[in-house]
Parts: C-alpha cells; sequence; structure tokens
C-alpha cells in the first residue's frame, strides 16, 4: 500500500507542473537541445512551477506525518500539528517580522520564515519544558492542555502585534495567515528541509514505538519501550517538522488531522504502514490542493487553506460523527 | 505512598495483594514492573536487582496487565496481542511466522481466538481483558502482574478469568501477583497474600493463615465469616454488616 502511496505522489508531481494558466509540455521543458534561455516551457516548469509542487510536497509531507505522530502521542485521534501551538509560534515569528524586520537579511536571505522558524523552536522549547514535566509524571491531558493555553496566549500576542501595525502590514500578515504555496525560488525550500531531515531522522525511530505508546505509557512501558525517550523523540520531531512546515508555507490547517485519518481508514491502524503511508499521501493531498487553489478561480488565486479547509472540514466532521458511536 | 513493603513471590506461586482503594496495590505492581523507583529499598527479579535489566531484558522477564487498556486506534485483538512480541523482536524487525503463532496461541488460550480479526473496540469488557491477557502472554514472560484483573467485570467474566489464571499457572507455572479488592476472588485464586493498608503491610502469609476476620475487620472496618464453603470446599468470605 504504501508502493500506491508513493505511485501516486510521483503521478502528482508530474501533472501538477502542468497545471497553469499557459500550458506547457513536459517534453519540451526536458529537450536538452535548447538551452534554458530560450526553452519557454523549461523556464515555466523550473522557475515558476516545481518550486511550487516541491514546496506542497514538502509541507504536506510533514504535517501529515506530524499529525500522525501527535495523535499517537497524546492518544487523542482529534490532535493536529497545531495543537500545542508550534504553528502559532511560528506565525508570531512572522508576525514580528513582518512588522519589525526588512524583508530581506544582508545576506539576501527572507525574514520572514527565519523569523516564523525560530518562532517555532521558541514554541518547541515550551512544549519541550512541558514534556521534562511530563517525564516526571505530568498526564498528556495537561501536556494537552498546556499546549491549548500556549496557543490561546499566542494568538492573543499576534491580534496585539497586528493591532499595532499598520494597514499594509497588517493586509501582509493576514494573508500570511492564510497560508500559501507560493514560496517564489528554491530557496527557502533548501532552508526548511534542514529541520524537516532531522524530523525525518526521529520518524525513522519511531513507528512500532507510536503503536505501543497510543494503548498507554504503563502498557508500553511494560513490553519494554523507552516511554521518557520515545516520547520526547516524537515530539521534538513533530514540532520540527511543523514548524518548518508553516515557516515555508503559513498555517494551512485540517490537513494533519484529517490526513491521517483517511490513511488510517485505507491501511488500517498499525504505524509502521500509516506513518510513512501519511507522509507520502500528505504530499500529494497538498499538491492536489494547491492545483484547485490555483485554477479553480483562475485567473484569481485561493489560498491554500481554504481548499484544505473546504474538503478537510466536511470530511472531519464525518469522521467525528462516526467516533460518537 | 508506601513504607515498610516486604513482598516475595516464589516461582509458581500466585501472590495475592489485597486492600481496598488507595492503599497502594497499584503503585506496588507498579514498582515490581519497573515503571515506578522506589525512594529506599530493592526490587529483584531471582535475586538481581531490577535495575540491572535493560528494559526489553526486563519485558522478556515480566508481563503486566493494567486495570484497562483502552485503544487510541482501531486495532484488531490480534495487533493488540502482537504487540506482546515487541521486547522479543530487534529494532526494525516485522513479527514473523513464529511471532504470529505465539500470539494465536495466546488468543486459544484465553479463548479469544474468534476475535482476531476484530477491532479492539468492539469486543466486550471480559472479551478485552482477555485480550489484555493473551498480549501479556506473548510476551511469553515467567513473571505476571495484573491490576485488579476482574474489575467491572460480569459475574461470569469474573469466574472464567480466574479459572484462565489458574489453568495458565498450572500449565506454565507462571509467578503471579494479582490486586485486587475482592475478597472471594482472592480466595480462589491467590495461595499466598499480601494484606496493604494505608500503604503498610498488615499481614503476609498463606491464604488460610492470612485471610482472617479480625484482618477483613482492619482492612474494611466490615464484621465478615470466613468459612470453608461445602460445596466448592473454597474458602468463602461472608460480609456480616459493618464493624461498629
Amino acid at each position: 500500500m504504501t508502493g500506491a502511496f508513493g505511485a501516486l505522489l510521483i503521478l502528482m508531481c508530474l501533472l501538477a507542473p502542468l497545471a497553469g494558466s499557459t500550458t506547457i509540455s513536459l517534453v519540451r521543458a526536458f529537450d536538452r537541445s535548447l538551452p534554458f534561455a530560450d526553452n519557454v516551457d523549461a523556464q515555466i516548469l523550473f522557475i515558476a512551477r516545481l518550486p511550487r509542487v516541491l514546496a506542497a510536497a514538502l509541507v504536506g509531507a510533514s504535517l501529515a506525518a506530524a499529525g500522525v505522530t501527535f495523535q499517537a502521542l497524546l492518544r487523542n485521534p482529534l490532535a493536529a500539528p497545531e495543537t500545542l501551538g508550534v504553528s502559532m509560534g511560528a506565525s508570531v515569528g512572522a508576525m514580528i517580522a513582518i512588522t519589525a524586520m526588512p524583508p530581506r537579511l544582508v545576506g539576501g536571505m527572507s525574514t520572514v520564515p527565519l523569523a516564523a522558524f525560530a518562532g517555532s523552536v521558541a514554541a518547541l522549547g515550551v512544549v519541550y519544558l512541558l514534556s521534562i514535566a511530563r517525564s516526571r509524571g505530568m498526564s498528556t491531558t495537561v501536556l494537552l492542555l498546556g499546549g491549548v493555553v500556549l496557543t490561546t496566549f499566542l494568538g492573543a500576542v499576534i491580534s496585539f502585534v497586528q493591532y499595532l501595525s499598520d494597514y499594509t502590514q497588517t493586509a501582509r500578515m493576514v494573508r500570511w495567515l492564510m497560508g500559501s504555496l507560493d514560496v517564489g525560488s528554491y530557496e527557502p525550500i533548501g532552508l526548511a528541509l534542514i529541520p524537516m531531515a532531522i524530523a525525518a531522522g526521529g520518524y525513522a525511530t519511531l513507528p512500532r514505538t507510536l503503536d505501543l505508546l497510543s494503548l498507554g505509557a504503563e502498557s508500553a512501558a511494560s513490553r519494554g519501550v523507552d516511554v521518557v525517550r520515545s516520547e520526547r523523540i516524537a515530539l521534538v520531531s513533530a514540532s520540527l517538522s511543523t514548524g518548518a512546515a508553516v515557516s515555508l508555507a503559513g498555517p494551512i490547517g485540517f490537513l494533519g488531522i484529517v490526513v491521517p485519518h483517511m490513511v488510517r481508514l485505507l491501511v488500517g491502524a498499525d504505524h509502521r504502514v500509516v506513518l510513512p503511508g501519511a507522509a507520502l499521501f500528505g504530499a500529494s493531498f497538498l499538491i492536489g490542493c494547491d492545483v484547485i487553489a490555483r485554477r479553480a478561480f483562475a485567473p484569481l488565486e485561493l489560498p491554500v487553506g481554504i481548499v484544505t479547509a473546504i474538503i478537510g472540514g466536511p470530511f472531519f466532521l464525518w469522521l467525528v460523527l462516526r467516533r460518537a458511536r | 505512598m508506601l513504607e515498610n513493603v516486604f513482598v516475595a513471590a516464589k516461582r509458581g506461586a500466585i501472590v495475592g495483594l489485597l486492600g481496598p482503594n488507595g492503599s497502594g496495590k497499584t503503585t506496588l505492581l507498579r514498582l515490581m514492573s519497573g515503571t515506578l523507583t522506589p525512594d529506599s529499598g530493592a526490587i529483584t527479579v531471582d535475586g538481581r536487582p531490577i535495575g540491572a535489566f535493560s528494559r526489553l531484558d526486563l519485558a522478556r522477564r515480566i508481563a503486566m496487565v493494567p486495570q484497562e487498556t483502552h485503544a487510541t486506534f482501531d486495532f484488531t485483538a490480534l495487533e493488540i496481542v502482537l504487540m506482546g512480541r515487541y521486547p522479543h523482536l530487534g529494532a526494525f524487525e516485522l513479527e514473523g511466522a513464529d511471532d504470529l503463532s505465539i500470539a494465536r496461541d495466546a488468543l486459544a488460550a484465553t479463548g479469544t481466538a474468534a476475535f482476531e480479526s476484530r477491532p479492539f473496540f468492539t469486543l466486550s469488557g471480559g472479551e478485552k481483558q482477555r485480550v489484555v491477557i493473551a498480549s501479556a502472554l506473548a510476551q511469553a514472560s515467567d513473571i505476571l502482574l495484573l491490576d485488579e484483573p476482574t474489575a467491572s467485570l460480569d459475574l461470569g467474566f469474573q469466574l472464567e478469568i480466574v479459572d484462565l489464571l489458574l489453568r495458565l499457572n498450572r500449565n506454565r507455572r507462571t509467578t503471579m501477583v494479582v490486586s485486587t479488592h475482592d475478597l472471594n476472588l482472592t480466595a480462589s485464586l491467590c495461595s499466598e497474600l499480601t494484606l496493604l493498608f494505608g500503604g503498610r503491610v498488615i499481614a503476609s502469609g498463606p491464604t488460610e493463615r492470612v485471610l482472617t476476620p479480625e484482618n477483613i475487620r482492619a482492612l474494611y472496618h466490615v464484621d465478615a465469616e470466613v468459612s470453608r464453603h461445602p460445596l466448592t470446599r473454597q474458602l468463602t468470605v461472608t460480609p456480616l454488616g459493618r464493624a461498629q
């Protein structure tokens, strides 16, 4: 089944760049006989379309994997990457960058993604402190509550920053908060890859442990799981990949809750299949949502977060009703 | 808070931890399984301190059945039982044919083979508990700790679990430590008892010697008669009323 998800992703990566106001052909784009400067199809593909598809794939995979991990870690099927406040932390970072920082640093790197990631790391720090309290016996419920409180507090900070800004800055902030995969170039993608790769390393150790942790810390411990260490790795990996995703594309909702459940409906509960499956399917899902966002009301571009909400919202509602057996 | 507690379980014995809610039974079981560390004193398995075992080693020696198991996701009964094989597998090793047959044997031993493909959450309380016991059996440990295994079960299932545990003890020589506050369950299942009250041991020893009206009054403030039932030949506790 993982193979099927992989094949779907490859298909999406090949087809998505073709969607756009100008028709391009992959064959012409890869025609080596034309120099790049003359090859319009190649330019459109590599400069305009591919970064967007790549960003969608990475953000979709990151948010889906984080969703799976948080749901298992918090033993709550309604948990999401946003639950513990990391996404809000990134948003605060972005707000501060838009208000108070120049658009680019001396080195040429754009400040908003960097500040957003710094914000997410700060929020991760707070959550990490909560996890230390957790390892001293704090329950996952308290961890969840801590995340909710952090999210609410940071939401107030964002409102405050918006209140102090002028109209242009506020407009930019509102746009950023809607989420957008229009990353512009490969540079922010390259930067985001660093924390995503670290998170992937963490994820690689987790699947079976997540199965056992989802039955309860005591059940997992009695079967030999190092609960404290595994929970910490899960927390940090999921937070890093969420922070990287939100720094790159802004907060994109619903994907992190909904994709894990879609995948579980297809392949069952075993995290050794669900975790990689969700990453692959999340990538395809977001690529698809972005194509819809770009083309549905062309030339008007919807923020991709609206598309994920329209698809994800009703599905999420159905999930909740289904679980209320 | 436990104080001055000494409990010993000989190989193949079924030891009961009896006491009212809050007396420290669950804490004591968690100390025995290694989930909690004592502030002072030591837990030893076959003479070796529990800290000397690696986590996986310990899981291969001791299995624990908690009072309740809640599956967040839709695992099947077989998947739950296969999780008991975790301490026997390498980091990225998948369950093999051996593991599958051990898991199926465990399901059969607990009378739950028919539920193999059913989602765990659809099972009744007694069925769930039996599947969790099967999962502990799949760990192939020689020590089994059970935290109130029959609490919240219907009478029929209570009797089933007692039968199951006695059978397992007979066939596999599994050492068991069972915490409970059900007096008659204790009497039918355990050969030895440790009575806990307020975190202290008030009596311990063979069941006939320890399960007395005086001790029951000390634990529950209830007057009771302990006699051998004419039909079952088992020690039976009959509550007479609250102590004055």
